[in-house]
């Protein structure tokens, strides 16, 4: 997993509340058996029409939006735990996702892939909303060490919370896999006692 | 300390906890599928690692396998590669594989419970959201992601940080006409897609106490609908009768020591939730859903909301449906039923007592698909097959099918389809599909009428 510490990136909005993993990667694309190149399908069917036409009025076709950090409505990544949403996002170039709220197995798999949910309240999402309306280009700054979000030329600058845990893996680039298998004998030893 | 039933099986399986972290949570059944697990056994081959337990992980396909002549090999490049893979990986790492052609081949869903391998008191995951089913038997069942399915290939364990509790009460007298998905549709719409995020849910109270182990398994499928983590029923004599006999179940002394023990598992007296939520049975009547997220949910007999919210404006735009209009009579032109939500026995039961003796319409095509072999067979043994092919239904192999479309099971753009299966997100039935969640009996139903019908009302 790729390390993180700080980044600095315009923002791309995406308004709609409730965006299920469905819209993030549709079921027809899940075929593969590695994890390469679902960034091509990230929000197919909102990207593109059923005859492949690209839909120019939806948020990633419009080239005054850019940037590795996506902000989204309310209850991001419900319903399916295919990890393959995240694989598309990061895939897609997103380092961030900001919400109001996240679908737990998708904030967990995020995390999983170096992606950062970063949770804000109503209120500092439709304020993020605003100043991108106001200026397309403006930079955010995420710092995971000190869990700070600041928006440039806004007085948005709000402390997210992220589990001590998940921060170390993302600040050192570890998996939970290398952790789980430095934890051998004590599994072994719980197996032995429960029979 | 009083206990609820979730914090006893959790607390049971926790091997150690990081400090500020989550928990190491012991996994007792693992089970996978061709769609998920890929990557997964990538992992350990990239790092050279053995699969621990290669005995607690239960392999089918399912997802994206074809309904229509499952014994020949698969059509589409992509399933046929994938469903490979999986056999390959499960022979390499010494996996139980139920592959197309094995009769115990199905749904994940459906078949760890009918199996037996599903018992009460257990940890189980799956990379699948609606793995929420299992704790119908009193289970704390999940659905992981494939980084996660790694995980529990390496180690048998999760990381996770424990859930918080709510508990969903529903009681009182249910109308006759009303089924199980009913229920959970009706608790989904009041408590919305997010009100469980974060949580386990137990649902209690004597609506689901009464409940048959199938009812159960709809309700807790949907659990995952309402953002919750789980659902969990705790297990009663229903349950043991179910669990008992079964393939993979404990016999004799061993099931008598068992029950036993999950009679202590049940929530305390006095233990008490984060969250707790109460209904009334009485105001239950057969639902259905309108919008593109399971929480858009009506009773058949209401009118669809009115509201500015855009996103609701986006999803009945998506749908074709009108706020402030009533769905009743309203033309359909597909019916599914199956799903792991609604593609057991009782499921096909109901929907055939339905349909005996009448014609489906002429303008809907109707599929039934079961969910498993031996429900396939189940359903063939009951004469239920001759109702539906009387009625003009077609009755396909097990499988997820038209639930989220990776075969070739699709509902066309635009058409309105009355689905069993929990998810009317856009185009899960295929690109530009409307789905239209409800009962079995209501699917059924509407597929004679070749409109949506209150089966109240009948
Ligand atoms: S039937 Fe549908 S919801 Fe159930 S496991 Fe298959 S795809 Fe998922």
């Amino acid at each position: 997993m790729k390390k993180f510490t700080l980044l600095q990136s315009s923002m791309v909005p995406l308004t709609v509340e409730n965006v299920d993993t469905d819209q993030i990667i549709p079921a027809r694309f899940l075929k593969a058996t590695d994890r390469k190149g679902f960034g091509e399908n990230l929000f197919r069917d909102w990207r593109f029409t059923t005859d492949g036409e690209t839909k120019e009025d939806f948020t990633l076709n419009q080239s005054q939006y850019s940037g590795s950090i996506l902000v989204a409505g309310n209850n991001f990544g419900c319903g399916s735990s295919r990890e393959h949403a995240a694989w598309a996002l990061a895939d897609y170039g997103f380092r961030v996702v900001i919400s109001s709220f996240f679908a737990d197995i998708f904030k967990g798999n995020a995390l999983n892939n170096g992606i950062l949910p970063i949770q804000v309240s109503p209120e500092v999402l439709q304020r993020i909303f605003a100043a991108i309306e106001e200026n397309k280009g403006v930079q955010a700054t995420v710092d995971l060490e000190n869990q700070q979000l600041s928006i440039a030329e806004t007085d948005i600058a709000v402390s997210f919370e992220i589990n001590d845990y998940k921060k170390m893996c993302m600040l050192n680039g570890y998996d939970d896999i290398d952790y789980l298998l430095s934890q051998k004998e004590a599994i072994e030893a719980f197996e032995q006692n429960r029979s | 300390m009083k206990k609820t039933l979730f914090d006893k099986v959790w607390d049971s399986h926790v091997v150690s906890s990081v400090e500020n972290g989550p928990d190491i949570l012991y996994i007792d059944k693992h089970l996978i599928h061709e769609v998920t697990s890929p990557q997964a056994f990538n992992v350990l081959e990239e790092k050279g690692i053995p699969l621990f337990r290669p005995n607690q992980v239960v392999a089918t396909a399912d997802h994206n396998v074809p309904t229509e002549n499952q014994h020949l090999p698969i059509q589409d490049a992509l399933s046929r590669k994938q469903v490979s893979q999986l056999t390959k990986n499960c022979d390499q790492y010494g996996v139980n594989l139920y592959g197309l052609g094995h009769p115990y081949q199905g749904i994940v869903h459906v078949i760890g419970p009918e199996l037996g391998v599903t018992q009460p008191g257990m940890t189980m995951v799956c990379g699948d959201s609606h793995t929420s089913t299992h704790g119908a038997f009193g289970t704390i069942a999940f659905g992981i992601g494939t980084s996660q399915v790694a995980q529990v290939f390496a180690s048998q364990c999760v990381l996770v940080a424990k859930p918080k509790s709510m508990r969903v009460v529903v009681s009182g007298k249910l109308h006759p006409s009303v089924q199980p998905k009913d229920v959970v549709l009706y608790v989904i719409s009041k408590l919305g897609t997010d009100a469980g995020t974060g949580h386990f849910v137990e649902f209690a109270g004597n609506v689901f106490e009464e409940m048959s182990m199938e009812g159960r398994m709809t309700v807790c499928n949907m659990s995952i609908e309402m953002g919750a983590r789980g659902g969990m029923i705790a297990p009663d004599q229903t349950t043991f009768d179910y669990v008992a006999g079964r393939e993979f179940a404990p016999k004799d002394e061993e099931l008598t020591a068992k029950i036993a023990h999950w009679k202590t598992l049940p929530t305390d007296e006095g233990a008490t939730f984060d969250t707790e939520h109460h209904f009334d049975a009485t105001d239950i009547k057969p639902m259905i859903t309108y919008g593109t997220n399971p929480g858009m949910g009506v009773k058949i007999s209401e009118h669809i909301p009115t509201s500015n919210d855009a996103s609701f404006v986006k999803s009945l735009n998506y749908m074709g449906l009108e706020a402030g209009t009533s769905l009743l009579n309203m033309p359909i032109s597909h019916v599914f039923i199956g799903s792991c939500t609604n593609s057991r026995i009782e499921d096909f039961r109901a929907a055939a007592a339905h349909i005996k003796g009448k014609q489906k319409s002429p303008d809907v095509s109707a599929l039934i698909v079961p969910g498993s072999q031996q429900v396939a067979k189940q359903i063939i043994a009951e004469g239920l097959d001759q109702i539906f092919e009387d009625a003009g239904f077609t009755l396909r192999q097990a499988g997820c099918s038209a639930c989220l479309a990776m075969n070739d099971d699709k509902i066309p753009a635009g058409a309105y389809c009355v689905s069993t299966s929990n998810r009317n997100f856009e185009g899960r039935q295929g690109q530009g599909a409307r789905t239209l969640l409800a009962s079995p009996v209501t699917a059924a139903a509407a597929a004679v009428a070749g409109k949506i019908v209150d089966v109240s009302q009948a």
